[in-house]
This record gives structure tokens, sequence and C-alpha cells, in this order.
């Protein structure tokens, strides 16, 4: 039965591994200034326990010492803190190349929008080597996407998106839990990271029945009348969205924004804060009338009218 | 035993209900202090049970889910509010400074007594919300699921903590100015006990930070009443905010529950080892330097939150470095036992568990201020056992110690030595037993606030539950032999332990006003060298 | 137990150097009640101090909302109440003064204007309250705003309330505490030697002053 004490968690991602080598380091210097501790004491606990005819020996201060144990605690935690930021910094960085996949939490679910089409709920079917993002969305509160074997972890925030990166590297199914807690049924969002290989998730991918969601997205963008104002060309009342994915675009106010996902979010949701140049503030909000999952859809339709210039 | 002769002393100078509960005696408000806490702590203890309980199968069985959401947000709110908080400064603080600084009384004597008052009607406030139904947003009330989507008594636990955070803002207030204006003659800053130091830092802390938790609460008490929008996205409002506005009260506040407990073990490692601190300065020095790095750290709670990667970076090199001092108190008592005289009473077991402990538990802080580490172990139990071996195995250890060491002082009594020290064993033992595997538990995924877990899961639940039942016992133990002892227990001298310090130059239990006149103090602090 | 007559309010003038029984001597208490209040008003920056910064959060932004949710502020009677706020900043410090000298009818006369102001400026503030309930602009579920940005402008509307209401909540304290002190003054409580309630709540107006003093600019200023 000790054999099957998990002490470990599986690595199946690309960090997994340097992840692990840091936390082995941190419970090495841990573990050894714990023992030191336990030890000193212990020692001098025997050492000079009470006993009759020793009685306690003045011992001045001495200033060596309190640096010594100053400078060499600044000196490792200096070690960690530069190891730590360094390949937190890394696994932050977006890979290139990376295959987006939409994900929304909502109480008490995950619900996962591949671009190619196929949708799941409480599971998330990915390809082996090959990086993924994954673009997180909060239908209500704040969730978080902890896959445990791969390391990785993102709050999912209401009103805007966030995302995580990871490339798994083992075939097999991973769990997937909600790591912030979001009320009743909060230990029951829980899923399967399904790791394929990268044939068998193709073959996986085709065999959906659902629309592709830019497929669905365009449908929402006839249902809602966004071509009114938005036909595909520039129109006096909106501005053009062929082509435009990844652009950067300047603003009435000055600045330059990147054409992406949050952006498309937020002007559909809160269309007057940044105004194209050029434009009048007079697209009213969909706030009320469309959820994350159709906002992903919309999003996945006006990625397959073109992407600009910089990449997505 | 006998009442014959006993002289007068704080508590047979007035009898009855109102000269308890109308009392401006720092040493009367003390034990009510004492007397609430411990029903707290026992309420919060209960709570705690049921969830260990819950967590021995893998499935979650016991209660319903959203049952065990308010067993675990009740647990934390009554633990830190109403226990952690208050407990040190309020029981052993509140007693203890007017003596150990030569003085009558604190500054305000019933500005004192007006806490206690706030203190208890917050408590009130908390616990109708828990017997009408409880309250289910974690105690950390993070929005917008307790502004707007929980459907519990978010408002009247939210009155019940608002109040009750007045009470510690006058109880700092209160201890600030004592220290600075009421100390004895020759009495100078850096003749004090380490106490007070570690009193004087918390108290900074008090009544800086504590009313930046006031307003945090204000937002949400408005938010729910009036939807304005503040935190709300769909209105909006922005939930991360809320992340730190909380944070910004709520780190600095784990700093109010240890300080206190590191000055009562500068006080029984020195008396136990019959021996000066080493290094008293540093350890004076670096309860400032933890009171003040501690407001600069808040944002390691937010790694993940999608706050920027930079300020990530900020607070994570903010947060190695407020380890620092608490190191340094670590290597300082260590090297007050070299060349010592030890003796092994139940306080000084106490002080040495928490010496361990906390070294755990600060060391394993470390992987949470690691940034790429924090990101795999935030949220899960990995962040439990860090917070609890500095808690519990920290500042509760620190307390029952104190409660101990001083309980002669208070009573004029004497506890019973060979019990005291086989509950401080079981205590270590049990403490252990429950926390460590929630190490293991952490790292291998298992989030927090879960009541259901994956079978794989199971043997460490089940050793760490096991562990509570021993801990429980442990804490049982002295509850019962203590109360024993008010009666029956041997009667104490002035100075039963020997031990430096003003507080111990006055009978045991002292007198109303403390001292027959003002001492004068002519030496440092722990002066054991010269008085053997 | 004997006793020294402990924390009752002085009703005889402190020349004779009573004091509380913790304190040594009756410098020794005053220091220590100024100290206090110190540290009280510190507390107090910080209990604003995470309105000022939510504030600063949403309006660095959403500046064009907060902007246009500025201007429905009255900014008469905002500047005039600032100007009220002052005079009555400067009828506490006159209060001060006239109880260093001994002067007791002209701290009563004073410390009554401060009080009187004071309720002038609540006054004017409840105007504009009134106000504002009448232009749908308390947030809730009554909320209307005609522009762009309703929804940030209501945020705009819970700062204002919510800080000018605290701030409101501390001027009816500080006008209770003043009444108060009128009545010890009436008592002959105050002189030379003992007026510290004085100075202390004379520090609580003045940094309640201090307070209006950012939310004035900070909330009608925006824009203008």
């Amino acid at each position: 039965m000790l054999i099957e004490l998990p002490f470990w968690p599986q690595q199946a991602s690309t960090v997994a591994g340097s992840v692990d080598v840091l936390s082995i380091f941190l419970t090495l210097v841990a573990s050894f200034f714990s023992f030191l501790i336990f030890l000193l004491i212990f020692f001098f606990a025997i050492r000079f326990r009470r006993r009759p005819g020793l009685t306690a020996t003045p011992v001045p201060t001495r200033l060596s010492l309190e640096v010594l144990w100053t400078a060499v605690p600044l000196g490792l935690t200096a070690v960690m803190f530069t190891w730590g930021s360094g390949l937190y910094l890394h696994n932050q960085q977006d890979p290139p190349g990376a295959m987006n996949i939409y994900v929304v939490g909502k109480q008490w679910m995950w619900t996962v929008e591949h671009l190619e089409g196929r949708r799941e709920i409480g599971e998330l079917h990915v390809p082996a080597g090959r990086p993924v993002k994954l673009i997180l969305a909060s239908q209500d509160v704040i969730h978080d996407f902890f896959i445990p074997a791969f390391r990785v972890k993102q709050d999912v925030v209401p009103g805007r998106y966030t995302t995580l990166w990871f490339e798994a590297t083992r075939i097999g199914s991973y769990r997937l839990v909600c790591a912030q807690y979001c009320g009743t049924r909060h230990s029951g969002m829980i899923g399967n990271v399904v790791v394929m290989e990268p044939q068998d998730y193709q073959n996986w991918l085709a065999n959906g029945a659902d629309d592709p969601p830019a497929k669905a997205g365009e449908r929402l963008f006839r249902t809602f009348s966004c071509a009114g104002c938005h036909e595909l060309q520039a129109t006096q009342k909106g501005p053009p969205l062929i082509g435009m994915y990844g652009k950067s675009v300047r603003m009435e106010s000055g600045e330059t924004v990147a054409f992406d996902d949050a952006y498309i979010r937020e002007s559909i949701l809160n269309p007057n804060e940044k105004v194209v140049e050029g434009y009048r503030p007079i697209m009213p909000t969909f706030r009320n009338q469309l959820n994350e999952d159709e906002i992903f859809q919309i999003i996945a339709y006006i990625r397959s009218l073109g992407a600009g210039d910089a990449k997505p | 035993m006998t009442h014959a002769n006993v002289p007068e002393n704080y508590l047979n100078a007035s009898w009855g209900w109102r000269s308890w509960l109308l009392t401006r005696d720092h040493k009367r408000i003390a034990l009510l202090y004492l007397i609430s806490i411990t029903l707290f702590f026992i309420v919060g203890g209960f709570f705690a049970l049921l969830i260990r309980l819950e967590l021995l199968t893998p499935a979650g069985d016991l209660v319903q889910a959203e049952t065990y959401n308010k067993l675990f947000t009740m647990h934390g709110l009554i633990m830190i509010f109403f226990f952690l908080i208050p407990s040190i400064p309020s029981v052993l603080g509140n007693f203890l400074i007017p003596l150990m600084i030569g003085a009558r009384d604190l500054a305000f004597p019933k500005l004192n007594l007006l806490s206690w008052y706030i203190y208890i009607i917050g408590g009130v406030f908390t616990l109708a919300a828990v017997v009408t139904g409880g309250v289910d947003t974690g105690w950390t009330f993070y929005t917008p699921y307790s502004s707007t989507y929980a459907n519990s008594n978010v408002i009247l636990t939210a009155l019940g903590i608002f109040i009750t955070g007045f009470s510690s803002i006058l109880t700092g207030l209160n201890f600030i100015v004592t220290i600075h204006k009421m100390r004895a003659p020759g009495l100078t800053w850096l003749r004090l006990p380490l106490f007070i130091w570690a009193h004087y830092a918390t108290s900074l802390i008090m009544v800086l930070g504590t009313p930046v938790l006031a307003i945090s609460i204000t937002l949400i008490l408005l938010e729910r009443s009036f939807h304005s929008g503040i935190f709300d996205p769909k209105l909006g409002g922005d939930p991360l905010l809320f992340q730190h506005l909380f944070w910004f009260y709520s780190h600095p506040a784990v700093y109010i529950m240890i300080l206190p407990g590191m000055g009562v073990v500068s006080e029984i490692v020195t008396c136990y080892s019959r021996k000066k601190i080493f290094g008293y300065t540093f350890v004076a020095l670096s309860s400032l330097a933890i009171a003040a790095l501690g407001f600069l750290v808040w944002g390691h709670h937010m790694f993940v939150s999608g706050a920027s990667p930079f300020a990530g970076m900020v607070f994570s090199m903010l947060s190695f470095l407020v380890a620092i001092p608490s190191g340094i108190k670590v290597f300082n008592w260590t090297a007050t036992l070299y060349k010592g005289s030890i003796s092994f009473d139940a306080p000084m077991l106490y002080a040495l568990g928490f010496i361990g402990l906390f070294t755990i538990g600060g060391l394993t802080g470390l992987f949470l201020a690691t940034l790429a580490v924090d990101v795999h172990v935030h949220d899960t139990y990995f962040v439990i056992a860090h917070f609890h071996y500095i808690m519990v195995g920290g500042a509760v250890m620190a307390y029952f110690g104190g409660i101990h060491f001083w309980w002669p002082k208070i009573t004029g009594r004497l506890y019973p030595e060979v019990w005291a020290r086989i509950a401080a064993l079981i205590v270590f033992i049990g403490f252990n037993l429950t926390f460590f595997p929630q190490f293991l538990l952490g790292y291998l995924g298992m989030p927090r606030r879960y009541h259901a877990y994956p079978e794989e899961f199971q043997v460490w639940n089940v050793m760490s539950t096991a562990g509570a039942s021993i801990l429980g016992l442990g804490y049982l133990i002295p509850i019962i032999y203590l109360l024993w002892s008010l009666r029956y227990g041997r009667v104490a001298t002035e100075n039963p332990w020997n031990a430096m310090g003003l507080e111990w130059q006055t009978p045991s239990p002292p007198p109303e006003s403390n001292f027959a006149a003002t001492p004068i103090v002519t030496e440092e602090a722990y002066s054991y060298d010269i008085h053997t | 137990m004997t006793s020294i007559p402990d924390s009752r309010p002085l009703t005889v003038a402190a020349s004779h150097g009573v004091h509380d029984h913790q304190f040594d001597d009756s410098a020794q208490q005053q220091e220590a009640a100024t100290l206090g209040m110190w540290l009280f008003l510190a507390t107090e920056v910080l209990f604003f101090g995470g309105l000022f910064t939510g504030y600063t959060v949403y309006r660095s932004a959403y500046p064009n909302a907060f902007g246009e949710a500025s201007r429905h502020l009255d900014l008469v009677l905002g500047t005039v109440n600032t100007g009220v706020l002052l005079l009555s900043s400067f009828s506490m410090a006159m209060a001060v003064q006239s109880a260093q000298l001994g002067k007791r009818w002209r701290l009563l006369g004073f410390l009554t204007s401060t009080a009187v102001l004071g309720a002038v400026f609540l006054a004017i503030k409840f105007t504009e309250y009134v106000h504002k309930f009448h232009e749908h602009l308390v947030p809730g579920s009554q909320f209307v705003f005609s522009g762009p940005e309703s929804q940030h402008a209501q945020l705009f509307f819970s700062f204002y309330f919510a800080m000018t209401g605290l701030h409101a909540l501390h001027m009816i304290i500080g006008i209770v505490m003043l009444a108060v002190l009128m009545v010890l003054t009436l008592a002959n409580t105050f002189g030379p030697e003992y007026h510290t309630p004085i100075e202390t709540i004379g520090l609580y107006w003045h940094f309640v002053d201090v307070i209006w003093v950012f939310l004035f600019p900070l909330l009608y200023l925006v824009s203008r």
C-alpha cells in the first residue's frame, strides 16, 4: 500500500519538469534549514540541559553571526527569486504558433470551443507536442483553470479575458480542476484534459457534429444586425472588419490598440470606451444579449474574415 | 489554598457582575477576553472538526456542498477575526503590557473596555449570521461572488467583521500610546522586553491596516445593498480591485497574528535558558521590519489573478525580503539556547515547538513567494498547510505557551506540570500529523475548499484527520487542568520561575494598581547573568 | 481600595493638576491624549484612503464617464461648502486659542460657530443629495443617466455618495462632540492648564476639513 501512496504528481507538459526542479531545490533548502534548526535546538537542549553545577554562561552578541544569518538567507532568496521569476516570465510568454482554444468557465462547468468546430463540456482534447493557448472567459464569478499535471494555473476573471498556454508531452488523461472558490458546486467543477497523438486529435476534430464557432458567429452577426454598420467594407457608420484581426488600430483618443480578442469583446460590451479614429460613438452595447460563449463565436467569425499584419 | 489570608488583588478587590462588566482594570479586561476567545476557539474548532470528518472520504457525503462551503468559511472567519487576531494581544498584551513597563494601567482604560464590548458585539453579529443560515463566500469574500452571487448571510457577517475591526484598532492605539508615554523611569526603548517590541509592531499594523479592511467590507455592503457595480464587471466594476483592497489589510493581518507570539517566545526562551536573548537589538528591530515590509507584499496572493507579471515580480521580491527578519529571529532564539541552562517546563516546550514549526511554515512560504512554483501550488492544500504551520504550529503554540508561563501571575495558581508537558507533546505530534500531509496533497493538486477529492488522495486525508483528533485532544487537556488549577492548583509565589521582568516584581495575582510604588529600571532586559 | 477618582470627566478645572490614576501627572495625560488622537487620525487616513484608491482606479479607467458625471454635481454649492468648512476650521482654531487664554465665553462662542458652520455644511450637502435623488442619480435600481457611458457614471456616483457620505458621518460625529465640549465649557471644565479635549477635537475637526479639501477637487473639478 505504501507503494501506492502518491507523493508527486505526474509530469505531462513541457514546463512541469522545470517547475519540479525548482520545487525540489526549494524543498532541499527548506529541509536543510529545518533540520539545522531542529538539530541545533535538540543538541543545545541536551548539551545545556539544566543540571546541578551547570550555570548559564553569558554569550555576548556577535555581529558577525547576525550578518551571516542575514546575508546567507538574502543570498539564497535572491537565487530563488531570480530562478523563480525567470521561469515564470518564460512560462508567461505565449509561444509562437500556438493553437487557440476558447474556454468559458461558468458555475459550475467548463465549456470548450475548438475553432475547427468541436464543443466540449468538462473535457478538453488537445494534441501532444504542440503549444496550445487557451483564451479563458468567465460567465459569472472568478474561476480558475488548473491542470496539476501540467503545472499551469490561471484565474478566469469575469469582465475580461485571461490566457494560459501549455504544451502537453504525454498521451493520457489529466485532471482539470477549478481552483478559485466559485460557489456551491466548486468541488464539482472538474474535468479532464485528454492528450492525444496529433493524428488522433485531427480525426477527433473532424468527427464533430457541431458547426465551427465561426459559422455560429456568422449567424449571430446577421441576427444582431452587426452587418448594418459593419458591412465587411468600410461604411460611414462602423469600421471594417475584414482582414483586421491582429492589426493595430488608431483610436479617437490617439492611442493605438491591437485588434485582438479582448478588444473585440470590449467593443461588443462597452463600445464607446475605445472608438476608432474617424468614427462616432454610436454603437449600442450588447451586454445583456450575448453570453461569453456567443462572444467567442463572433470572435471566431471575425478571425475567419482574415488576419492583419500582427500575429493574433 | 485557603481563602483566609489571601491578600487583596485585582481578582478579589470587588465582587459582582458590574465590577467585571464595567471594569476599567486592564487585568480584568484581559480575563474577559480570555473567556470570550476561548469560546470562539471552541466554535471555530468545532467547524474544523466537521471539515476533517467530511474529508475522511473522497466523496462529499457527510454534508451538502453548500454546508461544507459554509463550514470552511465560518471556520476561517471565526479563527482569524475572533481568535487569532485578538488572542495574544487582547489577553496577554492587555494583562502584561502595563506590568512589564511599570505602569498602573493602559493609557485609556475606558477605551480598553470599549474594545472588548465592540469585539463582543461584532461576535454576536457574526454568530447570528452563523446560526441563521451561515455564510459561504470563503473568509476572503472575493467578488463578484460575495457581492452579487452568494445567497447567504453576507451582509450580517460583513457587519460583524466590520464592527470587530474597531476593537483591533482601539487596542492597537491604546498599546502604542501606553508604550510611548507610560514607561517607568529608566525604562528606555532598548531596555524594553521583546514582548513589548512585538506588541508595538503589531499595534502599528492593527492601527494602519485594519481601516482598509473596514473600507473593503463597506464597499461590499454597499454593493450588496445597492448593486452599484463597484466590483461587478457587468456594471463596469473590477473584481480585482476588491482583491487589492482586501489583501492590503489581510496580508499584514497575518503579521498581527504572529508577531505577538514571537514576543512570547522571546520571554519564555530567555527565562528557561537563564540567559539574555542573543542579539536583542536585532530581534527588536526585526519586529518593526516585519511590520513595515508586511505592508508591501499583498500582491503575492494575486500572482495568478490576472494582475501584471511585472507587479508579480515586485511582490515576489518583497515577499522574499519579509522572510529575512523572521529568519533572524529564529537564529537568535536558537543561539540564546547556547550555553544556557535549559529546563523543559511546559512553556519552554511550547516555545521550542514554535521555533521548529514556525521555521517549517516560514520556509514553505518561500515556495509561495517563488513565482513559477506558486502558479502550481496557489489555492491548493499547500497553502493551507503553510498557513496552519504558522498560525497553529506557531501562533497557537505561542499562545498556549504564554498562557502557561503567565498563568501563576494571572491566577495566583500553578498548573500541573506533568499534564502540561504531556499535552504539549500531544499537540506537537497531532499538529504535524494533521498538517504535514497537506503539503503533499497540495503539490499533488488537491485544491482548497473542495469537499470531494480523487480516491488516491484519501490516505493523506485520513492521516490528516487522525492527526486532527489528536490535536483536538491536546487542546482539550489544558482547558481541563487550567480550570482545575483555579481551585486546586498550588498557590503561586510572586516569581515562581525566577524570571526577569517587572511583571514578576509584584504579587501573583497583582493588586489592582499593579505596583505598590513605581519601579525604577536600571538594567537591560533579561539580566539573568546578573541575578542568577 | 484607596482610590483617586478615576476617569470621570473632570468637572474641576485641572489647574489643580488632577489626572486619571494611570497617569503620573496631567502633562503625561495630555501628551497621551494628543498622541492618541494623532494615531486615530492616521487610521482615518487609511480608512478614507481605501475609498480614494478605488475612486482613482476607476477614474483613470473611465475618464470620460467620470468627467461627464462630475459635471452633474453642483459646483456652486460645492464651492460654498468648501468655504464654509474652511471658515469652521478657522473658528475651531480660535476656539483652541480662547481655551489657551482662559476666555470661557469666547471659547463657547467659537465652539458654537464651528458647530453651526458644520451644520450649514451638512444642510447644503443634504440639499445636494435631495437634488441628486430627484435627478435619478442615486446608484441602484432608480439610476438613470443619459449619455453613452451610464454604467461608468453610476460608478462615479457610487463613490461620490460613499465618500461624501462617510465624510458627512464624520462631520455629524464632530458636531456631537462639539456639543459635548460646549456643555463642558458651560460647566467651567476648561482653563489654560487643562483644555486637552478642545485641542484633540480641534485636531479631529481640522482633519475632517482636510479630507473635504481633497474630496472637493477630486469629485467636483474633474474636467472643468
